[in-house]
């Protein structure tokens, strides 16, 4: 198992946070992690995102130029992200913000109402969960739905760790 | 593993810093290592530690200066720009012979440039960007692993030499998050009978550089400095040499430009191409022996830096046969592709 | 002559190295180091004390005080005592400092410093020239004085007024004592002493910040006799720089 990730959105969706999940998870099932937050010059065009790899094996490179899995959340970041997706990979996209729908033909695209799955377990601040919950169900070989619900706890801040009873729902809901 | 936890870059090198000792940190914003004074800022009042934030980086290395001078294990943390107003003090802490640590987790330039990881200050880290004869100590870290233990390393070595000891990062270094195990205490102990701590009970004394007579001769001085730099780069030089044994193409890199490397070395492998990595540990002292040995078979050797080339000049001074050497970069806080080095490489054999 | 009855009235502090200096022949510098090696040695504090020397003519201090020594570079006094103050609050840093040091490249310094309320002790040496690089023109040199870079006489339109250190400090908050003292005469002299005891005593205290600035003279540079320089210091300097305590909390 390597995959090479790009979670995106606007900032606010937190996409960060997501790639974050998806890494705590999948260490804890003693593969190798990397997570770069969009920084620098990719931090151009309004669009937050962040380059997880997840490997069985040592990770060489951090960066993800060509992603296997591309999350989006929001028109600009399919516009973005959809063209430097490899070819047989996936993209997952959130269809209750984005209208249009995927371009491509040689990889596999799947639409989720991420949005309108968190405001149905009463928060629109979980639609992050969703697509994880989504991922996980597609490609559950990055880290099982149980190590996921687990890595909340590390990656959500004691702040916030009230609402992982909604953020659990989401998720699952979004795994069925 | 539920040792390992997962930590940005920034954070990592804090966290080591606190392990290794170090209870004093000064310093003044700039991204991108603003995680290292916020975390250190959080951590340090918590272990009895002292943490400041300076008016400027000219007083954060002075500060660190002082506070080296006492006998403290200190740190400072910067970026590029902040980095260049750091030189002043680092030609000093040379001439005292303090010992401290310094982060430079580099950005685009040169001037304000941009925010993103570059290695363009190369040179400034390993010709020594203030005044003078003298030369710091530079680690390069790869991975989040490497920024908590070459932190721990290079509190020993400042100790053991009396010296700064640089650890060069990068913005994308800095910002990773990766599975780290926190390193443990190396437990060495350093006395400090030079230290200013009130002349009680022994004569007074003196932490300068200034050298105006003969008596106290500056050149007698640079003598002693060299013998301790020859002393420096005969034992501390560190390498990696990934697949160079029998090596046909030989990458040479060094931090964030290094797994692009590797990564590329691993795919042309695939292919049944002989490629390998060089990767610099220390950028000063300069791992030329090692390097000899990697490029021993290397028909090529691809230097592949964040700059317009910097480190190639001193591949080209260690390597038999220099002519063999060329070069691939990208600045401005561009990265190096792999595909770009797949495609070098390739081009080579044809 | 029989001497064995007799008492010392009067010694050399046990702080001062028994050195000759390399001060000119009426420099205020070795007067000010002849009264703070005198309070060390009064406070007991020689065993903890450590003086930092700035860029200028007194860059040699730490070789006339017998205690710890620690070099800066030219205006960073204020940060290298804050760091040696942090890491060993018992000791008794001194950071000594000239006109250029403390007001023009190191301005900033000076006022976090001070601002922060470092528990330190600044002596601030007056002198209104460079004296080390040879005679140029420094923040507090007065208005019309030449100098070896206001060949025509300091002019305020082109280069600004000459800074007022005390009242610039006492617009912050942290400080405890800043004071304007002078060593033109015997009698200010000795003021000056007392205002160094108070500062030091205030650091020995754990108070904070103590500023005293001393008007000093440079009669090599100013072009001057001793004595004229001293008249200098009185006539010339004391009314645009008023001697007297700022502040004593």
């Amino acid at each position: 198992m390597h995959e090479e990730i790009i979670v995106a959105g606007f900032g606010g969706q937190g996409v960060i946070m997501a790639g974050k999940l998806l890494c705590v998870a999948a260490m804890n099932e003693d593969k190798y992690v990397s997570h770069i937050p969009s920084y620098g010059a990719e931090m151009r065009g309004g669009t937050a995102n962040c380059s997880v790899v997840i490997s069985d094996k040592e990770i060489s490179s951090p960066t993800v130029p060509k992603p296997s899995i591309a999350i989006v959340m929001n028109t600009p970041s399919l516009v973005k992200f959809e063209p430097r997706v490899k070819s047989g990979g996936l993209l997952i996209y959130n269809s209750s913000l984005i209208d249009q729908k995927p371009k491509r033909t040689d990889i596999t695209t799947v639409g989720i109402k991420a949005n309108d799955i968190s405001e149905a377990e009463g928060s629109v601040r979980a639609a992050n969960m969703a697509v994880i919950g989504k991922l996980q169900a597609l490609k559950p070989e990055i880290a099982s739905l149980d190590s996921v619900i687990k890595a909340l706890d590390v990656v959500i801040s004691a702040r916030n760790r009230k609402h992982n009873d909604t953020n659990i729902k989401v998720l699952k809901k979004a795994n069925l | 593993m539920s040792e390992k936890i997962l930590m940005k870059g920034n954070e990592a090198l804090g966290e080591a810093a606190i392990i290794a000792g170090c209870r004093f940190y000064f310093g003044y914003p700039i991204t991108p290592q603003n995680e290292v004074p916020a975390y250190m800022s959080r951590r340090l009042p918590r272990v009895g530690g002292t943490f400041l934030q300076a008016e400027s980086e000219l007083a954060a290395i002075n500060m660190v200066y002082g506070a080296s001078a006492a006998g403290a294990r200190v740190m400072t943390s910067s970026s590029s720009p902040g980095i260049s107003l750091k030189q002043e003090g680092l030609s000093y802490i040379a001439g005292a012979e303090l010992p401290c640590v310094v982060v430079n987790i580099m950005r685009g330039g040169p001037g304000l440039g941009n925010i993103a990881g570059s290695q363009g200050d190369y040179f400034q880290s390993t010709r020594g960007g203030g005044n003078g004869d003298y030369r710091q100590l530079v680690l390069t870290p790869a991975t989040v692993q490497e920024m908590a233990d070459l932190t721990l390393l290079a509190f020993d070595l400042a100790d053991e030499y009396r010296i700064a000891v640089l650890i060069l990062g990068d913005g994308y270094l800095g910002q990773i998050s990766e599975a780290l195990t926190l390193p443990k205490p190396t437990g060495k102990v350093f006395e400090k009978p030079w230290a200013l701590t009130g002349a009680k009970g022994r004569k007074p004394n003196k932490v300068a550089s200034l050298r105006l007579v003969p008596e106290t001769s500056l050149e007698e001085l640079n003598l002693v400095l060299n013998e301790k730099y020859k002393k420096i780069s005969a034992k501390e030089c560190r390498s990696e040499s990934y697949l160079t044994e029998d090596a046909e193409y030989l990458l040479v890199a060094y931090g964030t430009s290094s797994r692009i490397c590797r990564e590329a070395v691993n795919e042309l492998r695939e292919e049944g191409i002989k490629a390998g990595l060089f990767r610099l540990i220390t950028a000063w002292p300069f791992p030329a022996e090692a390097l000899q040995i990697a490029s021993a078979k290397a028909k090529k050797i691809l230097t592949v830096e964040m700059s317009l080339g910097q480190m190639i000049e001193d591949v080209k001074l260690s390597v038999k046969d220099p002519e063999r050497v060329d070069f691939y970069g990208r600045s401005g806080g561009m990265l190096p592709e792999t595909d770009e080095i797949k495609r070098r490489i390739k081009a080579y054999g044809n | 002559m029989e001497t064995k009855n007799f008492k010392y009235v009067y010694d050399r502090p046990e702080a001062l190295v028994d050195k000759v200096t390399h001060y000119c022949p009426g420099c205020g510098h070795g007067i000010v180091h002849k009264l703070l090696a005198e309070v060390i040695d009064e406070l007991g504090v020689r065993e903890k004390a450590i003086i930092i020397a700035p860029v200028g003519c007194s860059v040699l201090i730490y070789d006339y005080m017998n205690f710890d020594g620690c070099e800066a570079s030219h205006g960073r006094a204020p940060a290298v005592a804050t760091g040696l103050k942090r890491v060993n609050p018992d000791n008794v840093v001194i950071s000594y400092q000239g006109d250029g040091d403390l007001l023009a490249i190191g301005t900033a310094e000076a006022v976090h410093v001070a601002n922060r309320g470092e528990n330190i002790t600044t002596i601030f040496i007056n002198n209104a020239i460079y004296g080390m690089t040879g005679g140029q023109m420094a923040p507090t040199t007065m208005e019309k004085q030449i100098t070896a870079t206001t060949p025509y006489g300091r002019d305020p339109m082109d280069v600004g007024f000459p800074i007022r250190g005390c009242e610039l400090l006492n617009t912050l908050e942290a400080p405890v004592f800043i004071e304007r003292c002078s060593i033109y005469d015997f009698k200010n002299t000795l003021k000056t002493k007392k205002a160094i005891k108070k500062g030091i005593k205030n650091q020995i205290e754990g108070r904070g910040y103590s500023f005293i600035e001393v008007l000093s003279t440079c009669p090599t540079n100013w072009g001057m006799k001793p004595q004229e320089a001293a008249n200098w210091v009185k006539d010339t300097m004391v009314p645009y720089y008023p001697l007297g305590n700022f502040r004593d909390n």
